[in-house]
């Protein structure tokens, strides 16, 4: 207790002096930093994560995403303000394995919308650009297998997270995305894309990041088992048979007015005319018989 | 004193006369005969004559499909439940076990996955119900195109209309029942667009739904209409169609022996009776199969209705699709009146202003016609499409506005399927709609007169052989032969049309006639109608054409078999004897 009271009485005379200011500052921001670090999200995927990954995933960047990003991840704005590319500081690892995983980033040309095409990065690759950007700032890590799967789960538990999870779905996702997950429009030429063939982990990560139009649905908002269990209806309704036929797209009555009209109608009135070309009309005639054409037979 | 003549032999034969034995069917036929008295009647309709055109099977479409929708309807009562008391479902669809429900909702779902046969009749009845509307607009357009709803047939083409308009109703309603989230939504709009009503919509929305939307007796106060109401008309109105076309006689198209007297045909039995009957499989098979392969309404990935939910693709059926395109495509106009009364312009005028007017339009078009041309007889024979440019142009118009109004009601799909905008196909539209219809009707009707003009030429110079002949100095020409006589009979049984003219539009005091403005008005359409279409030659022309055929059939014989290919005339050769003409 003396042994403190000496320390402090010793800190204490300095606490006047020109730096003292200085040094209480950068110990509040050591402190205020390493606590955050240790408590946000993006601290568990630092873990899994080396210097070397974040290392050569800043050279990839530097290549392949700073020249719309800007070197450091910062952003480039255009002339009239609106982004050349946005800023990556606070979108985490989710995003970046979620945009180059379903090869959306890099973009092969400006447009409304980033399609999904083949990866141009392998995964290693998008390991260490996700722990470079993860790097810049905070923002959702990579989400485990262990949160979109519904191993383990009894098979009535199973059965209940479906259903809880179709009505969510029928909620939150398909007045874009359509009943059947087929897609639909938006504004502008922009599109919500099918849900229809999409990994599991890249659903999750879409929930968690909410990538171009699509609205965040962050772990607040749909818990990580709700989110599980969206991706578990979705894998249901994948699998299911077409109980009712050929699905026509599912993509609600247009498509069916369109098939009603081209196969319903369109085969009625053919049938129509075979009926009425094959008529009860005789081929023999008598010699001296005109016929429609008015030639004589 | 009476004889009795029951006993005196009327044959030479040996042995006396006796009745054959009748048959079975003869015993029941004559015991039904002598009670209802009907052999009078069916001897003549049983003979009855109907001519023989693909086009004439259109309206026989909707009524085959009428019974479908009348057979699978009938099965869906037997387990539809129209109630919207609430319950858990239970039934064997796995990802809805568990979920509240209306009773419509579950009982759909368990006539599609546990009532044998139940998904095929609600597919079945579904499409039967497209094809239903579908067919009915296909047969009323080739009875305007063909000028069969002239006099004397113009009550049945308002019955027509009428049908075709509670036909779409009876969809709606249908479409309305099971409950689920697209119905829901549907249903939803209808509640919107009562609302926009001005002054009453508020308490028209409430006493349909028995108070706010979406209350709990609509779905039963629907089901009343669509099972008992609705089909009750349509079916008095189908029999009054089918009466009113046994009464007019079958329309003909024009051609030799058929006159506006007569019907040529096949009668009743045992042909058309026939034909017709196995259309009747024929359609109920198309149906089947498309019940049977092709999924409509999969109500289980709608799930329930749910206010708070929608979903992409939320379209009515396709029968509705050109009043919710005009929804989709008008701007938000709106006025506030004073008072804080809203008059929501963009929801009035596509959906309560437009579809009646358009139905008006159809109800009134025979009588405008048959007003502008003061036409009073009776029409038996058909036109073709081309010898009315006019009509047929003013119908291809209001298909246009249909078609384009139409498509702009699936302008999301359109947009995701073609890689388009939506906002693109919005401003598009919201052109297009106004000056399509008149680039349509323009088209289309110098397409009609052009076509008039192939028929003058088949008939004043032959039909167009495909023979190219080259004459002597090198030119080219077509052979054209003579058509035959039937054919020119039946392209020239049409009537010679002249622009109507009001007699005097001012009499000697300079008082003007009465109704002069209105008959300035009939004469503009009339001209409108008649005076740029082409007339059909006069005898006097055919048999000036005829004689001209004649003789340049005769010049080709004279050329028949000799050899004048020009190089006899090279220098050459002797010409003494050789002629560009052959002997003539």
């Amino acid at each position: 207790m003396r042994f403190l009271n000496r320390s402090a009485g010793r800190l204490s005379r300095h606490r006047r002096k020109p730096l003292a200011g200085l040094v209480v500052l950068l110990l509040g921001l050591v402190l205020t930093g390493g606590l955050y670090s240790l408590f946000s999200p993006g601290a568990q995927a630092e873990t899994s994560t080396t210097s070397e990954d974040v290392t050569k995933g800043r050279e990839l960047f530097i290549v392949g995403c700073s020249f719309c990003h800007g070197q450091n991840g910062e952003g480039v704005l255009t002339d009239n303000g609106t982004q050349y590319g946005p800023a990556l500081t606070d979108v985490g690892a989710a995003s970046v394995d979620f945009q180059v995983g379903t090869g959306r980033m890099p973009m092969a040309q400006p447009g409304q919308q980033a399609v999904r095409k083949p990866a141009v990065y392998t995964e290693e690759e998008i390991a260490q650009l996700a722990a470079y950007v993860d790097s810049l700032g905070t923002g959702p890590a990579i989400p485990d297998e262990a949160d979109y799967s519904t191993e383990g789960l009894s098979d009535e538990e199973r059965q209940a997270a479906i259903t809880r999870g179709g009505q969510i779905f029928l909620t939150n996702c398909t007045a874009c995305h359509n009943f059947d997950a087929q897609g639909g429009a938006m504004p502008r030429g922009g599109f919500a894309p099918s849900l229809r063939g999409v990994e599991p982990k890249y659903i999750y990560e879409a929930l968690l990041t909410g990538p171009q139009s699509m609205p965040s649905f962050s772990n607040g908002n749909l818990t990580p088992e709700e989110k599980r269990d969206v991706i578990a209806y979705l894998e249901e309704t994948s699998e299911m048979p077409s109980y009712g036929g050929v699905g026509l797209g599912a993509l609600g009555p247009v498509a069916e007015g369109l098939f009603a009209w081209v196969v319903g109608i369109g085969a009625l009135v053919g049938f129509a005319v075979w009926i009425a070309a094959h008529t009860t009309r005789t081929t023999r005639r008598k010699d001296g018989d005109i016929d429609e054409t008015g030639a004589h037979a | 004193m009476s004889i009795d003549t029951s006993k005196v032999a009327d044959t030479n034969g040996t042995s006396s006369s006796s009745a054959a034995k009748p048959t079975k069917a003869g015993v029941v036929a004559n015991w039904a005969d002598e009670r209802l008295g009907l052999a009078t009647a069916m001897k003549k309709n049983l003979r009855k004559v109907f001519p023989d055109h693909w086009s004439f099977m259109l309206g026989e479409v909707a009524l085959w499909s009428f019974v479908v929708l009348l057979l699978t309807g009938v099965f869906l009562t037997l387990w539809f439940d129209p109630s919207m008391a609430e319950g858990e479902y239970t039934g064997s669809y796995d990802p809805m076990r568990g979920v509240e429900m209306s009773q419509s909702m579950k009982s759909t779902l368990e006539i599609s996955f546990d009532v044998r046969g139940g998904l095929l009749m609600r597919q079945m009845h579904h499409w039967a119900a497209m094809i239903f509307i579908a067919s009915m607009m296909v047969h009323m357009m080739r009875v305007y195109f063909t000028g069969a709803y002239r006099k004397p047939r113009e009550i049945n083409w308002v019955i027509g209309c009428l049908l075709l308009f509670l036909g779409t109703i009876e969809g709606f309603t249908g479409y309305s029942l099971p409950d689920d989230l697209l119905s829901g939504t549907g249903v939803r709009a209808a509640d919107g667009f009562m609302k926009a009503t001005p002054v009453v919509g508020s308490y028209m929305s409430f006493f349909l739904f028995g108070g706010e939307f979406p209350g709990d007796s609509i779905i039963p106060r629907l089901y009343v209409m669509h099972v008992l109401l609705i089909p009750g008309i349509l079916l008095g109105l189908v029999a009054a169609h089918m009466l009113l076309l046994v009464y007019h006689k079958h329309t003909q198209w024009p051609g030799p022996g058929k006159t506006e007297a007569n019907v040529v045909g096949f009668p009743m039995l045992p042909v058309y009776a026939a034909k017709a009957g196995g259309f009747f499989f024929i359609v109920f098979g198309t149906i089947a199969l498309m019940g049977g392969l092709m999924t409509i309404n999969p109500i289980w990935k709608y799930g329930p209705y749910d206010p708070t939910k929608v979903t992409a693709g939320s379209q009515p059926d396709w029968y509705m699709g050109w009043p919710d395109g005009l929804l989709r495509i008008i701007p938000g106009w709106e006025t506030e009146l004073p008072g804080g009364y809203l008059i929501s312009w963009n929801v009035m005028i596509p959906i309560l202003i437009l579809p009646p007017l358009m139905l008006t339009v159809l109800l009134l078009l025979p009588f405008i016609e048959a007003w502008i041309t003061g036409d009073k007889r009776e029409h038996h024979l058909l036109e073709r499409p081309r010898n009315r440019p006019t009509q047929t142009a003013l119908m291809v118009a209001l298909m246009t506005f249909y078609g384009l109004s139409w498509a702009a009601g699936g302008n999301d799909i359109i947009a995701i399927k073609l890689d388009l905008s939506i906002n693109q196909i919005t401003y598009f539209m919201r052109a297009a709609v106004f000056i399509g219809p008149v680039i349509a009707f323009i088209i289309a009707r110098r397409w009609c007169i052009s076509l008039q003009r192939h028929d003058e030429g088949k008939l004043l110079h032959g039909y167009e052989t495909g023979v190219i002949m080259r004459a002597p100095d090198g030119g080219y020409s077509e052979k054209h032969l003579p058509i035959s006589e039937a054919e020119a009979y039946t392209l020239t049984a049409r009537d010679r049309e002249t622009p109507w003219s009001p007699e005097r539009e001012i009499d000697e005091n300079g008082v003007p006639a009465p109704n002069s403005r209105l008959n300035s008005l009939r004469a503009k359409l009339s001209t409108l109608m008649y005076a740029d279409n082409v007339q059909k030659p006069t005898a006097e022309e055919l048999d000036e054409a005829r004689h001209h055929a004649e003789h340049e059939l005769a010049l080709q014989t004279a050329m028949d078999g000799v050899s004048a290919d020009g190089h006899q005339f090279d220098g050459t050769h002797p010409v003494e004897g050789e002629s560009l003409r052959g002997g003539h």
